[in-house]
């Protein structure tokens, strides 16, 4: 395996609230390399989204990263100013949101928007600058590119704007893309298409993709490693087929068993006991012990993610029995 | 089998609000907006005592609007709804209470400043099913059933999680004591975790009451498994219903087949990459639809008749109905994938 182009250390990004401090990152280790693609799953609260957007630099007070380390191609990014982290931003490590609604501005055409995000970082004349544009529309599969970089974001339908937004992040041809939940408002044939997409993108460009979801069948049949979030920590990781196949976390295990798939239909589905914990009070320990079966007093004390091979988890009470194949 | 909600050829259509300017003007050949959107388009259901019907489709196919025509919420064009005989809605006014509804969002779907028993028990006395008096006590009782904590009666919607928001939801329906349940998306906003407690709550309710319900989902998996059958719809129109389990190891329509095709699932197996089955094309426009079928534009079966004739209802020998010129084809092609 080569290099890693992006190595994140023990990252921790905590919001300074009125009502206390919240955790919402609170232990986040990976590496990931050239054309790689890593799903980062969790349920809504776990730390996943903060986490893309401290990998980016975007974390607004009263957010801080207070400790952590993230390298892109080598460099430390937690300690660099804020110019220099601009100049990085778009260019080697770029963003794709949920909401293309959202990110795209109404008032500009797809043309002069791409044209912006080409001129932040590079100097290119209006023709060259043009082509690039409609190069990338057409790779990410919008038809008659050059006549669309005329048109206004309205004029695109969800599943085109987020393209748009896609080509948007991949104009510099960065190292990484962080995607939150890039798939998540769309139509599932239109996921399926852009699904499709990406994967094949990542390993034509080699770069390398962190995709965000809720959704562990999503990231199942496109990320190649995966990392579950609880709580703002990172609770497992490792190879995704392996992973889903034979869960050593108890919540991964919960997670995977309580899925309507993984049932005769019909019949009670595996539950998860309980609610997921507000970050604000967070119980002493591993905070996934008041929900888990196996939990006993030595979870009090938080455990530190274990490795075995290119596996780890964050559990003194791993499940350890291979689950039957059911599907 | 005797049907409990029959759908007879409903449509439901949403056009613009003319004033009496406009409306003059239009009459009088000028031109004003006046183009509608068929949301249902012609839908004729059944659903027997004690089933429930799963209603999928991507966003836009009318299938919300068509479980609020079937809640008497919302009133058809044309056609009717009737609840064992009886018309769900009279004149414009929902005329029974046998039906209720849990709605997607539980956080827009309770009033933020009420109390949640006031919530619940508002409808109910309102109908006499309890009296001011008795209400605390009956509302307990429901959340109880719900699986909620009675004693939680007194507070207000922002003290409570997601899921438990949508037990409150769900209390609400129940405490009108009604025969049927309109549930549309009811775990979409909610947590993988906390999904799994409520379907298995909905499963455990419907089997214990005796309940007749229509789930609405675009999440085929839950679709699959709380449902006895399954409506697919495209558009404003059902191309297909079914049994679930025909339905979805053999779709009969093209359309179905590229739904399930299309759905992301769980990868077990090391180092094989997923092949998608992607539908080519978008869902076009409900303003202005394709002639004859609606999926014709995207689909890999259609031939020239399929873009002149809308195609009819059929019934096959398996319980289902399908509306396909190319069923057959597709049976041979849904089958040779099983096979």
């Amino acid at each position: 395996m080569s290099a890693p182009v992006l190595s994140v250390r023990n990252l921790r990004t905590h919001f300074f609230t009125r009502a206390g401090v919240v955790k919402a990152v609170d232990g986040v280790s990976f590496d990931l390399s050239a054309g790689e693609i890593m799903g980062l799953v969790g349920e809504s609260g776990s730390g996943k989204t903060v986490t893309g957007f401290s990998l980016l630099g975007l974390i607004d007070e009263p957010g801080r990263i207070v400790e952590g380390s993230i390298k892109l191609n080598g460099v430390e990014l937690t300690s660099l100013p804020d110019a220099e982290l601009r100049a990085r931003r778009g260019k080697d490590i770029s963003m794709i949101f949920q909401d293309p609604i959202a990110t795209l501005n109404p008032m500009l055409t797809i043309g002069q928007q791409m044209k912006l995000a080409i001129d932040a970082h590079e100097r290119l004349g209006k023709r060259a600058a043009e082509a690039r544009a409609a190069e990338l529309l057409t790779q990410v599969g919008i038809p008659s590119a050059v006549a669309r970089l005329r048109s206004y974001p309205h004029e695109f339908s969800g599943g085109m704007r987020q393209r748009v937004a896609i080509a948007i992040a991949l104009l510099h041809r960065p190292a990484v893309i962080v995607a939150d939940e890039p798939t998540t408002a769309l139509d599932v044939s239109i996921q399926a298409q852009i699904l499709f997409q990406m994967r094949d993108l990542a390993n034509e460009t080699g770069t390398a993709l962190i995709w965000i979801s809720h959704d562990l069948a999503v990231v199942s049949s496109l990320a190649k490693k995966l990392a579950v979030m609880y709580a703002g920590r990172i609770v497992e990781q490792g190879p995704t087929a392996a992973l889903l196949r034979d869960p050593r976390h108890p919540y991964t295990a919960g997670l995977i068993a309580s899925l309507p798939a993984m049932a005769t239909p019909g019949t009670p589905l595996v539950q998860i006991p309980g609610t997921t914990p507000s970050l604000l009070s967070l119980p002493t320990g591993c905070p996934f012990a008041p929900r888990c079966e196996l939990a006993t007093s030595d979870c009090n004390t938080e455990p530190e993610i274990t490795f075995v091979g290119d596996r780890g988890w964050r559990c003194f009470h791993p499940v350890s029995h291979a689950r039957e194949l059911t599907t | 089998m005797s049907a409990f909600l029959t759908v007879d050829d409903v449509s439901r259509v949403f056009g613009p609000n003319l004033n009496t300017g406009e409306k003059i003007a239009a009459r009088l050949g000028a031109q004003v907006e006046t183009r509608s959107v068929r949301a249902v388009s012609d839908v004729s259901l059944t659903v027997s005592k004690g089933e429930t019907l799963g209603l999928v489709g991507e966003s836009g196919c009318g299938k919300s609007t068509l479980g609020r025509l079937m809640a008497g919420i919302l009133a058809p064009t044309s056609g009717t709804v009737l609840i064992d005989g009886a018309p769900v809605m009279v004149n414009g006014v929902k005329a029974t209470t046998r039906v209720q509804t849990v709605f997607q969002d539980p956080f827009a779907s309770l009033d933020p400043r009420m109390k949640v028993g006031d919530t619940v028990s508002e409808g109910p006395i309102a109908h006499g099913l309890t009296t001011r008096a008795q209400a605390k006590a009956y509302v307990a009782g429901w959340f109880e059933k719900v699986g909620l904590d009675p004693g939680w009666t007194d507070r207000f919607p922002h003290q409570f999680s997601g899921g438990q928001r949508q037990r409150v939801a769900i209390a609400r329906a129940l405490a009108m004591q009604p025969d049927m349940l309109i549930c549309d998306e009811p775990v979409a906003s909610l947590d993988v975790s906390i999904q799994a407690q409520i379907i298995n709550l909905f499963l455990e309710l419907t089997r214990d009451l005796e309940l007749t319900t229509v789930f609405i989902s675009h999440d085929l998996s839950v679709v699959q498994h709380v449902s006895d059958r399954v409506a697919v719809m495209y558009l404003g129109r059902i191309v297909e219903v079914g049994p679930v389990a025909q339905v979805f190891n053999n779709p009969a329509h093209p359309y179905t087949d590229a739904l399930f095709g299309s759905v992301p699932k769980l990868v077990l197996d090391a180092d094989e990459l997923v092949h998608f089955d992607t539908i080519t094309g978008e869902v076009p426009s409900p303003l202005a639809p394709p002639s004859g079928c609606y999926f014709h534009p995207r689909c890999p079966l259609a031939t020239p008749v399929c873009s002149s004739d809308v195609p009819c209802m059929q019934s096959l020998p398996d319980m289902r109905t399908v509306a396909c010129h190319h069923f057959k084809e597709q049976f041979a092609k849904s089958f040779g994938k099983a096979g």
